[in-house]
């Protein structure tokens, strides 16, 4: 892997940028085994297979991916970061998450563009208020931040808000100024350059149709549309796709697929300088590097693999949207899209071993796991290699749906992810 | 001046003043802005997005990619982004260019072009990784965005009005050109009610081009407006193509002081897609000087606007429709230099017919460069080599003022795609076509390839131009073949990769003029056929729509309903403040002259503790559950033993989720054997609703009851405190007061008005809640005031309610539950029918997490400093330096009742701590010290409640 | 915004309808007969099919009433609705 730096670029320049490579390598055909094969090439599965590499030394692994990397739910949200979860669990995992954006771009040589600009999460009602306010004392507890700001306070943050909207006045707001966004696609190319550097397979276009397990029940091999691959491990990172492969290897998973729409506007010049999330008027909003307004919702309302929506859903957020921010009635929807997002029924991800040895999952992020991404890919990288849950993701096995033990962060805040 | 004497379909009778970047011009109605700034010999309009480059008027239509400037209509109504060749012109508009400084002629950040050697594609991820980690965030990205962006965001809110309207149709048509009109024509013909919508201002697409066909075009139109069956929508795009035909269009309206834009949501028996192809650019050096256009649109302007946009012309073109161009100018008074036909041979008619007008035609010919700054002044016409690279070295200069670009036809299968339409490559056309598709719809015209000739493969149209300098791809985006080449090079192969690493195709014209040229570079990069790459999704909104038409009138009072109970008039008369409680809006409290809230709660509920409060109770809500399995239903449903419920009696209900968590809660009331009267929490009414209905309908269909929403039927009037039956009973008739006690109900008379009246408690006190039909609530409200003043009885809010309950241990769900606590929890499972086999969640109750000795439970809580109120919401902790919580400080208040704060919260073993000392995290400073207390502060063993 | 057939009420907007989750699960007659696995099975698990899907559906701002859908989950086409208790319509070819 040629390294990238702004010396190397200018001396590009003077040839043309002809010396650049590819980023990755990519295979047209995979090898007949491998030590751990990862099903989803998203970011949270080149995650997964770069800390395997680097920090777990395993020697032969392949990213299969059935389309091309980064083209699920990794290039298609609205790339907000942060971690001031409720619950203690949720929050030393999201924070973990954090921890590893901030030195991510150095880590993987390529700009992730990581901007924690900050995410504020407005209250609307006396509810709101007293459910954030609990956010703040359990995260500066449990050491993350997370500050409260009166109306006025939200104002100064977010100059284009309108606090005195008619409806659904501002009280205030939960800040947290770690969060933030950051360029989606490249989290999934970093983090495949950096994997492929180092070894890893990158199979694009290999949907995997089957899993077989050995005698001892243990998974042995996988049918793709590239052949039989056999395996040590799998690990399961298929998003919206993850019931169906679990499937394959006889395993029913607590989930349901949900289309998740987002839209951007036309470009323009700096305008929103943070992240604003309101759960009670149902939208979220950044501006991107490139200037358009990023703008998103909750799921539609039934299940669907199809990432399409109606022109209702749209609607809605941009209802919410106009209302926040009524200077923004003229702006104009440029792109819309839809991601399909695998939920549980406590709205928090699974990250762990499942009945099947060998066979490893890691799903249920719902919208929230692009934020997630490097630490759900490095916890799930130690959960594979030792074949036991890192300590943070202990917490978010599949068996807690048996026991009782739900993170429920939706019931406990109303709080969208 | 480049207005022609005559032609065009502008009326000369109507001038209209105009300014472009503050500099007057007139143009004349029926002009847009783009054909007024020709007229105007005005090319420069734009800077492109990346290298600031100049930039002109590629097009007339919806696909423009560089023409885009700021529309100021005075304060919230600047917008950013307007396509000049679509906005129509007005008397006194005023348009601006964008993304230069200090002016368009003259931008510094034009600098960004002569280090476009840097710029290339994706260069921002190789590069700003230092120095220190927040560099990117600190120190580039603030420079970047600032250079990003294109127009200014609008700085005030927007004025005006946005509508809706839906609307139903036997047949849509989309798109008035010759394939629309005909169909509608035919449509209507057969009696069915036809709407016609086309994005132009003027209906007649192709036609409004070709002054021969005009006369029909009237005619056609008029007959079209004479059918009352037939609605003609001009101004209005089909941006969206849902499933079962549901199409969403835009229109603009722009009525004086009236509507600006308007949503249209059309379900159509049958559409008709006429919408029509798009011309391609031609990638070579130096291919978006201003002055360099689309052939046809040029030719548009000749013939439709009556403007010459240039005397001096050269045609590159690859496909026959470039001759009727170059033709059409020059018999509009233009010399045609050349026409470089990239093709080997002109065809023969066509080469004839350029000789006999004495044009030069080169055969397999391109263009190696272009010449001039801010307007073409010429350009190098070149052989083109055995791989189509325009050979620089024989390359011949031709001086132009105008460039003609015709590099064939791309079918607009946009919105058929949108309908979810397979698409199919037809080889002969060279194009993407309309293929299978399930919804009712119908591609006609140029969008189904009818009418179109092939011209040359658009992969040879990019041939060889990947390596040339400055080949632009998407114009404003600034991306070059050379860009496109380098994402292959480094391993982006898949469509969607390269657009997302260059950003072809990204821009405000969302690819229309970019996506196929980007496909056929990446093709010949990998040496594939344009359908082996592939092509990316198309997605609403067809072209950029406004945020304001999707909102339409849901803003201020009408974004989200607002509900009122009974007595928020008179409650508004008070001077009460309110606070929002789901759609509701609450009396929160009614503060006196120079009360705050804490004063004003203070008094109201020492007047309950000491006297008599009546409160407005009207949102709870209210099911009536009918039946001779009414009991039995409700046994099956909430935690609580029901069946020996006495008739006149009623109970506190508790209702879990499967999960075995609080749901809701309530009082229950049996009316009588086979009625009860269901109370919910105000927030909970429509969801509990929902759950009953799913178990009566699905789990429990063997019952024989029904559920009927009364939460609008009754207004509520609470009256508590010690004085409450006094300033009642006067009031009630027919009821049997000896058989009245704490938890009783009764049908009955209250003012003359048929009641329920319950005997309850939420605070502790003597209470009622007199139960009567909503429209007759203020007058019993004004007859229990009126008793009541001798008594001194006061009205009180929300807050004062939270403070009386919480005073006695009552939880609100909500607040002391969070969807993760369990009747053991909250200190409630006394509630449960210990002989009942079921209820909906028991088995869940019995999962080893809700058996763990360490569960949070609800205590109270009272501060060690008596003068202290901690923070909703803080964390328990065992000691003031403990960074483990656990808990949480649920409710807080101060109590005018006992004199000092007052907390539930819920803390692990909680029950087993009375007594300890436990901290609350503050926000701001050291924990708070509380002592753990039962959760009941006032009058424990319940004796007021009673009295 | 598709139409759905309200087996009672007819074609009506999306708008009208809730969806209501997996159909034809039945809540078991002893729930305390299950071991935790087994419940939670009946709490959380799902089929979640990519195709044919059969589930619930209520009539919410219409006639209230619940009834039961095959739906094809990546085309979102209702192939069919029908009353609880109603035999299941197979999913066409």
């Amino acid at each position: 892997m040629s390294g990238f730096s702004a010396f190397r670029l200018l001396r590009e320049a003077l040839r043309g940028q002809s010396g650049w490579g590819p980023q990755w390598r990519s295979p047209e055909q995979p090898q007949p085994a491998y030590d751990v094969v990862i099903i989803g090439g998203g970011g949270h599965g080149l995650a997964t297979a770069y800390y395997l590499a680097k920090e777990h030394r395993v020697g032969r692994i392949a990213v299969l991916e059935k389309g091309w990397i980064g083209g699920g739910n990794t290039g298609r949200n609205t790339t907000i970061i942060r971690s001031n979860y409720l619950f203690p669990e949720s929050a030393a995992l999201y924070d973990h998450a954090v921890q590893l954006w901030e030195g991510l771009s150095q880590e993987l040589n390529y700009n992730v563009m990581f901007s924690p600009r900050g995410v504020l999460m407005l209250a609307h009602n006396v509810h709101d208020e007293q459910s954030f306010r609990r956010h703040v004392h359990a995260n500066r507890l449990a050491g993350v931040d997370n500050e409260w700001l009166d109306a006025e306070a939200c104002r100064a943050f977010c100059p284009p808000l309108d606090i005195a909207q008619q409806r659904y006045p501002v009280l205030g707001g939960a800040l947290q100024r770690r969060g933030g966004v950051a360029r989606h696609d490249a989290v999934a190319w970093g983090y495949a350059r950096a994997a492929s550097a180092l070894g890893v397979d990158i199979i694009q276009n290999c949907e995997v149709t089957g899993i077989s397990r050995g005698a001892d029940g243990a998974v042995n091999s996988l049918a793709t549309t590239k052949g039989e691959i056999r395996v040590g491990k799998v690990g399961v990172v298929a998003a919206g796709s993850t019931s169906l492969v679990m499937a394959m290897a006889g395993v029913r998973m607590p989930l349901e697929s949900f289309p998740l729409q987002a839209l951007v506007s036309e470009p323009v010049k700096p305008v929103f300088p943070c992240v604003v999330m309101s759960n009670t008027v149902h939208a979220y909003i950044s501006q991107s590097d490139k200037g358009e307004l990023v703008i998103g919702a909750g799921t539609d309302q039934y299940p669907s693999y199809s990432q399409a929506g109606g022109v209702q859903i749209l609607s809605h957020t941009l209802e919410a949207i106009c209302e926040l921010f009524p200077m923004f009635r003229r702006m104009r929807m440029l792109r819309s899209w839809g991601g399909i997002v695998d939920t549980t029924s406590d709205r928090s991800p699974i990250i762990g071993l499942t009945p099947v040895p060998g066979l490893f999952v890691n799903c249920g992020w719902g919208t929230g796991g692009f934020k997630a991404t490097p630490g759900s890919g490095h916890v799930f990288a130690a959960t594979i290699a030792r074949a036991e849950p890192h300590p943070i993701a202990a917490p978010f096995s599949l068996d807690r749906f048996a026991t009782g033990r739900l993170i429920d962060e939706a019931a406990a805040a109303a709080v969208a992810h | 001046m480049t207005r022609l004497a005559t032609g065009g379909r502008i009326d000369r009778t109507r001038p209209l003043r105009f300014s472009f970047d503050g500099r007057a011009y007139t143009g004349f109605a029926g002009d847009t802005l783009a054909s007024a700034l020709l007229a105007n010999g005005v090319h420069l309009v734009g800077r492109s997005f990346k290298y600031h480059r100049p930039r002109g008027i590629l097009s007339a239509g919806v696909e423009e990619p560089n023409a885009l400037v700021e529309i100021d209509r005075g304060a919230g109504r600047r917008e950013p982004n307007a396509r000049a060749t679509v906005v129509p012109l007005v008397e006194g508009l005023v348009a601006r260019s964008q993304n230069r400084w200090p002016s368009l002629r003259f931008d510094l950040a034009a600098v960004n072009g002569l280090a476009s050697a840097v710029l290339g594609a994706g260069f921002y991820y190789k590069t700003f990784l230092g120095p220190g980690r927040d560099a990117w965030h600190k120190r580039w990205e603030p420079m970047i965005r600032r250079m990003a962006g294109l127009g200014r965001a609008p700085e005030a809110p927007d004025p005006d009005r946005y509508g809706n309207r839906y609307a139903h149709a036997e047949v849509l048509v989309v798109g008035a050109g010759p394939a629309g009109i005909r169909a509608a024509l035919e449509a209507a013909a057969t009696g069915a009610r036809v709407v016609l919508c086309d994005e132009q201002a003027e209906l007649g697409g192709s036609l409004l081009a070709e002054p021969s066909a005009w006369p029909q075009l009237a005619a056609d139109l008029a007959k079209l407006r004479a059918n009352p069956r037939v609605t003609l929508l001009p101004r209005t795009t089909a941006f969206s193509y849902g499933l079962q035909n549901f199409v969403a269009l835009a229109q603009v309206v722009e009525a004086t002081g009236g509507l600006r834009e308007r949503l249209w949501q059309v379900r159509a028996g049958r559409v008709v897609l006429a919408t029509g192809a798009l011309e391609r650019p031609i990638p070579f050096s130096g291919n978006d000087r201003p002055g360099v256009m689309l052939a046809d649109a040029a030719r548009h302007y000749v013939q439709r606007w009556g403007v010459l946009p240039g005397r001096n012309v050269t045609a590159l073109v690859a496909h026959d429709t470039g001759y009727s161009a170059a033709f059409a100018l020059q018999d509009a008074g233009a010399a045609v230099a050349a026409v470089l036909e990239m093709r080997a041979t002109a065809p023969a008619a066509l080469l004839a017919e350029a000789t006999r007008r004495g044009i030069r035609v080169l055969a397999n010919h391109g263009v190696s460069a272009t010449r001039g700054g801010q307007r073409i002044t010429g350009l190098l016409a070149a052989p083109r080599g055995a791989d189509g690279t325009p050979d620089a070295a024989r390359a011949t200069p031709i001086a132009c003022d105008l460039l003609l670009l015709a590099g064939g036809w791309t079918p607009s299968v946009h919105l058929f795609s949108q309908a979810r339409g397979k698409l199919r490559w037809d080889a002969a056309l060279d194009a993407f076509l309309p293929d299978e598709v399930r919804e009712a719809v119908t591609c006609v015209g140029a969008c189904a390839g009818e009418g179109l000739a092939p011209g040359l493969p658009v992969t040879q149209l990019a041939a060889g131009s990947a390596t040339a300098h400055k080949a632009f791809v998407d114009q404003q985006n600034d991306v070059t073949t050379r860009d496109i080449a380098l994402a292959v090079r480094e391993g982006f192969r898949s469509i969607e990769h390269v657009k997302r690493y260059t950003t072809n195709g990204m821009a405000t014209d969302q690819g229309k003029t970019s996506n196929m040229l980007g496909l056929a570079v990446v093709a010949g990069q990998l040496g594939r056929s344009v359908p082996e790459v592939g092509l990316t999704t198309f997605r609403a909104p067809y072209t950029p729509t406004s945020f304001g038409s999707f909102a339409g009138r849901h803003r201020g009072m009408l974004f989200d309903p607002v509900r009122t109970a009974p007595l928020h008039d008179w409650a508004m008369q008070q001077g009460a403040v309110f606070e929002p409680v789901g759609q509701w809006q609450r009396a929160r409290y009614f503060p006196r002259t120079g009360e705050d809230m804490h004063a004003a709660v203070a008094r109201e509920c020492l007047a309950v503790r000491n006297a008599v409060g009546i409160f407005d109770a009207s949102t709870l809500g209210k099911i009536e559950v009918v039946g001779p399995d009414a009991a039995v239903f409700l046994e099956r449903c909430y935690v609580n033993a029901w069946r020996k419920l006495g008739v006149g009696r009623c109970r506190y209900g508790l209702l879990l989720r499967e999960d075995g968590f609080i749901y809701d809660d309530g009082v229950v009331g049996r009316i009588a054997e086979d009625r009860c009267h269901v109370t919910t929490t105000t927030g909970g009414a429509a969801r509990v609703l929902h759950m009953l209905e799913d178990y009566r309908q699905t789990e429990f269909p063997d019952l024989r009851v029904w559920l009927t929403s009364t939460t609008e039927h009754w207004g509520v009037i609470a009256l508590q405190g010690p004085r409450a039956r006094d300033v009642l009973a006067p009031l009630v008739e027919g009821l049997d007061w000896r058989d009245f006690p704490h938890m009783a109900v009764a049908e009955c008379r209250v003012a003359g008005i048929a009641a329920r009246l319950f005997r309850v408690s939420f605070s502790g006190e003597l209470g009622f809640e007199v139960n009567v039909p909503a429209s007759q609530a203020p007058a019993v409200w004004q007859a229990l005031l009126q008793a009541g003043a001798a008594h001194g009885i006061t009205p009180y809010g929300t807050e004062a309610m939270h403070v009386l309950r919480a005073e006695k241990g009552f939880i609100i769900v909500g607040q002391e539950t969070d969807g993760t606590v369990t009747p053991e929890d909250a200190g409630l499972a006394w509630l449960i029918g210990k002989a009942k086999p079921d209820f909906i969640g028991k088995r869940s109750l019995s999962r080893p997490e809700m058996l763990r000795a360490d569960r949070r439970q609800l205590v109270g809580l009272v501060p060690r400093d008596r003068s202290a109120l901690p923070d909703e919401g803080a964390q328990l902790i065992s000691s003031a330096d403990a960074r483990v919580a656990e808990g949480h400080v649920t409710s807080a208040y101060r109590s005018a009742t006992l004199g000092h704060p007052v907390a539930l919260g819920l803390l692990a073993a909680g029950r087993a701590r009375l007594g300890d000392t436990v901290f609350a995290t503050r926000l701001d400073g050291p924990p708070m010290a509380l002592e753990v207390v039962s959760p009941v502060f006032v009058d424990p063993k319940g004796e007021r409640l009673r009295g | 915004m598709v139409l759905i057939h309200c087996p009672w009420c007819g074609d009506r907007a999306e708008l009208e309808f809730r969806h209501c989750g997996e159909a034809h699960l039945v809540r078991p007659a002893d729930p305390a007969a299950l071991d935790d696995a087994q419940w939670a099975e009946y709490l959380a698990f799902r089929d979640n099919p990519r195709g044919w899907a059969r589930e619930r559906w209520r009539h919410v701002h219409g006639c209230g009433r619940f009834f039961n859908a095959l739906r094809h989950t990546l085309t979102d086409r209702f192939a069919a609705t029908y009353k609880p208790g109603e035999a299941w319509p197979e999913p066409p070819a």
